[in-house]
């Protein structure tokens, strides 16, 4: 992206290296693997309902408990609900809470952790014993004694994800502008009489969007994880909509009879958590400078 | 160090009476009390005043302030009230029935995972792409990518369904150990192999292993003295977050397998609202966590002398 008024030096060491991360993420075939099969369920699980000629909720008494057939190829579950549609549909409550978790992690975190690094002082006192107070407990646990209090639900999960995952992402923000606001580029440019505003959004922020990046990447597949585990214990979302995680739960206990409907949404959610775990894991190698060596 | 592990303390009794309030405040303000169903399952709506009585027994018809202060004092002697899902007992004696349980299999579960994690991890780096490091390395991210609840479904599928070789539940001898242990470990398990494979592999390139090789030392002595001690650093400074797998893991781990542990009884007293129960235990952990935070960060400054404390929270 060849932008006019720059010098063809800054053009090139722009290009150069997220041209380079790329280049190095496209060989990582686990990376690119992941890429293709995380990009693969998302699309499933946004035109797939469409497709399916059953409803996730689509009660039929006559067809209950099904094994796996050409009619429904994930069976049916104890209520006569195709599982298949419920996987898929199901997929669009995981995979979204995973996106959205970390989306707004990042407009929550980002922002509070620059502003932390970046003044310091008071500031950074208040926002670092907040993060402090947040990550004293294990998140999890955290999100689990928050859903009690506001009950179960879809948007409930979301906030009380968000709550305990903004953290991560501002102290790794926080870290990075406490250790770039003293070099020698950020003193230069305050010293040629740079605003606040250019140095933060100029200089610090394109230095630090490796990490930032790669953080919230693996905090999809962790995020998808803790929402399973809510869901799982049941305190996440309300049936009848399903989750992975949910379904999980809800049958486990009937495993005897009924192991298809608890072992496929299990294998799809192990799936989408390996395949975001490998793109966060080609993302961190191609984007750590540590690996131009 | 005498003064950064007081300042640590001091932050961690701060955190703990913050968080106190907030699990307080939000526990009694939200909707929907303990004894809103009491009266049976018809859904009877109890008389104001056996209302009245039972709140007034409980010390739910204070005001909130009231509540916390009565309760913190109380909590400081190692009271913390009667569960409300069941009467007849304390929350104390609760907590001090359940605990040895979580703790013998917590402890268990972290020595397991402690010694093949690293082991996996240093056979991996050993042997790094060979069949060795491919299955090791499989295995690990299987670790991280199923919750243990779902390897603990596969578990009892497999071994307690099918095989009908280790019981589905309950606790008891040994082989009501194997199952949840399994399961349990795999986490934690995956993820010191995943640390020490990459610090090992980091350390092999160092100056100081080339010396060690060409003065001739055998290879064990270069492993034990050279790689290992140094390779271990950084993976004592994931301890914190290993912990908090084998807390939030006891929770699902004990209700898949029905283990009477504190992790199970925490889970049920989310589903009944059960506030002394769900705020004892959550302080405990809390505690407990923050504690072992601490002592991973000392452990990490004291095998490692160019650690300064203090220093930390900056990287």
């Amino acid at each position: 992206m060849r932008k006019s008024g720059k010098s063809y030096t800054e053009w090139k060491k722009e290009r150069g290296f997220w041209q380079d991360a790329i280049y190095r993420f496209k060989r990582n075939k686990l990376a690119v693997t992941g890429f293709y099969i995380s990009l693969l369920l998302i699309l499933i699980t946004v035109i797939g309902p469409m497709l399916i000629p059953y409803a996730y909720s689509d009660q039929d008494y006559s067809l209950i408990g099904l094994k796996p057939s050409l009619a429904h190829p994930m069976g049916t579950d104890d209520l006569g609900r195709d599982v298949l549609s419920r996987v898929v549909y199901g997929g669009r409550i995981s995979l979204s809470i995973g996106l959205i978790v970390q989306l707004a992690s990042l407009l929550i975190g980002l922002p509070l952790g620059a502003l932390a690094g970046y003044y310091g002082g008071k500031v950074d006192y208040v926002i670092t014993r907040l993060i402090d107070i947040m990550m004293a407990f294990p998140s999890l646990m955290l999100a689990i004694i928050i859903m009690v209090v506001v009950g179960p639900g879809y948007s409930n999960v979301l906030f009380s994800m968000i709550l305990v995952t903004w953290p991560t992402i501002a102290r790794i923000a926080r870290g990075q502008f406490l250790k770039l606001r003293e070099s020698e580029f950020v003193v230069a440019a305050r010293a040629v009489g740079a605003t606040n505003r250019k140095i933060v959004f100029r200089h610090i922020m394109p230095n630090i969007m490796g990490p930032v990046i790669v953080a919230v990447t693996l905090g999809i597949p962790t995020s998808i994880f803790r929402e399973a585990g809510l869901s799982f214990l049941g305190i996440g979302v309300v049936p009848p909509v399903p989750s992975w995680g949910q379904m999980v739960g809800e049958y486990y206990l009937q495993v005897q009879t009924y192991w298809h409907i608890s072992a496929f949404p299990a294998l799809v959610l192990g799936l989408s958590i390996l395949a975001f775990t490998f793109v966060g894991d080609g993302l961190q190698d191609a984007l750590s400078p540590k690996n131009t060596k | 160090m005498f003064r950064y592990v007081i300042n640590r303390l001091l932050g961690l009794f701060v955190t703990l009476v913050v968080l106190s309030i907030i699990v307080f405040v939000l526990m009694h303000a939200t909707p929907g009390g303990p004894f809103d169903l009491e009266g049976g399952d018809k859904g009877i709506p109890l008389p104001d005043a056996v209302r009245q009585e039972i709140l007034k027994k409980y010390d739910l018809d204070k005001p909130l302030v009231m509540q916390y202060f009565s309760y913190v004092n109380r909590a400081i002697h190692f009271d913390f009230g009667r569960s409300f899902a069941r009467p007849s007992e304390t929350v104390a004696g609760l907590i001090g029935r359940t605990w040895k349980v979580s703790f013998q299999l917590g402890i268990a579960t972290f020595a397991i995972a402690l010694v093949l994690g690293i082991t996996m991890g240093l056979i991996a780096a050993l042997h790094k792409n060979t069949w060795i490091d491919y299955f090791t390395t499989t295995l690990a991210v299987g670790g991280t990518v199923f919750p243990n609840f779902v390897i603990g479904i596969m578990l009892i599928i497999v071994f307690g369904v099918y095989l009908r070789w280790l019981p589905t539940n309950g606790w008891g001898g040994f082989r009501f150990w194997i199952m949840p242990m399994i399961a349990y470990s795999m986490l934690p398990m995956s993820q010191i192999a995943r640390y020490t494979r990459s610090s090992v592999l980091e350390i092999l390139e160092e100056d100081y292993i080339r010396t060690a090789k060409s003065k001739g030392l055998r290879s064990r002595i270069i492993i034990m003295r050279h790689i290992m001690k140094n390779a271990l650093i950084p993976v004592i400074t994931v301890g914190g977050l290993l912990f908090s797998d084998v807390i939030t893991g006891s929770f699902f781990i004990e209700t898949i397998f029905r283990i009477p542990g504190l992790g199970r009884y925490f889970t049920s007293s989310i589903m009944e609202r059960d506030y002394p129960m769900i705020m004892a235990t959550a302080l405990l952990l809390g505690a407990l966590f923050g504690l072992v935070n601490l002592i991973s960060d000392l452990l990490y400054a004291v095998v490692d002398p160019r650690v300064r404390l203090g220093d930390k929270e900056i990287s």
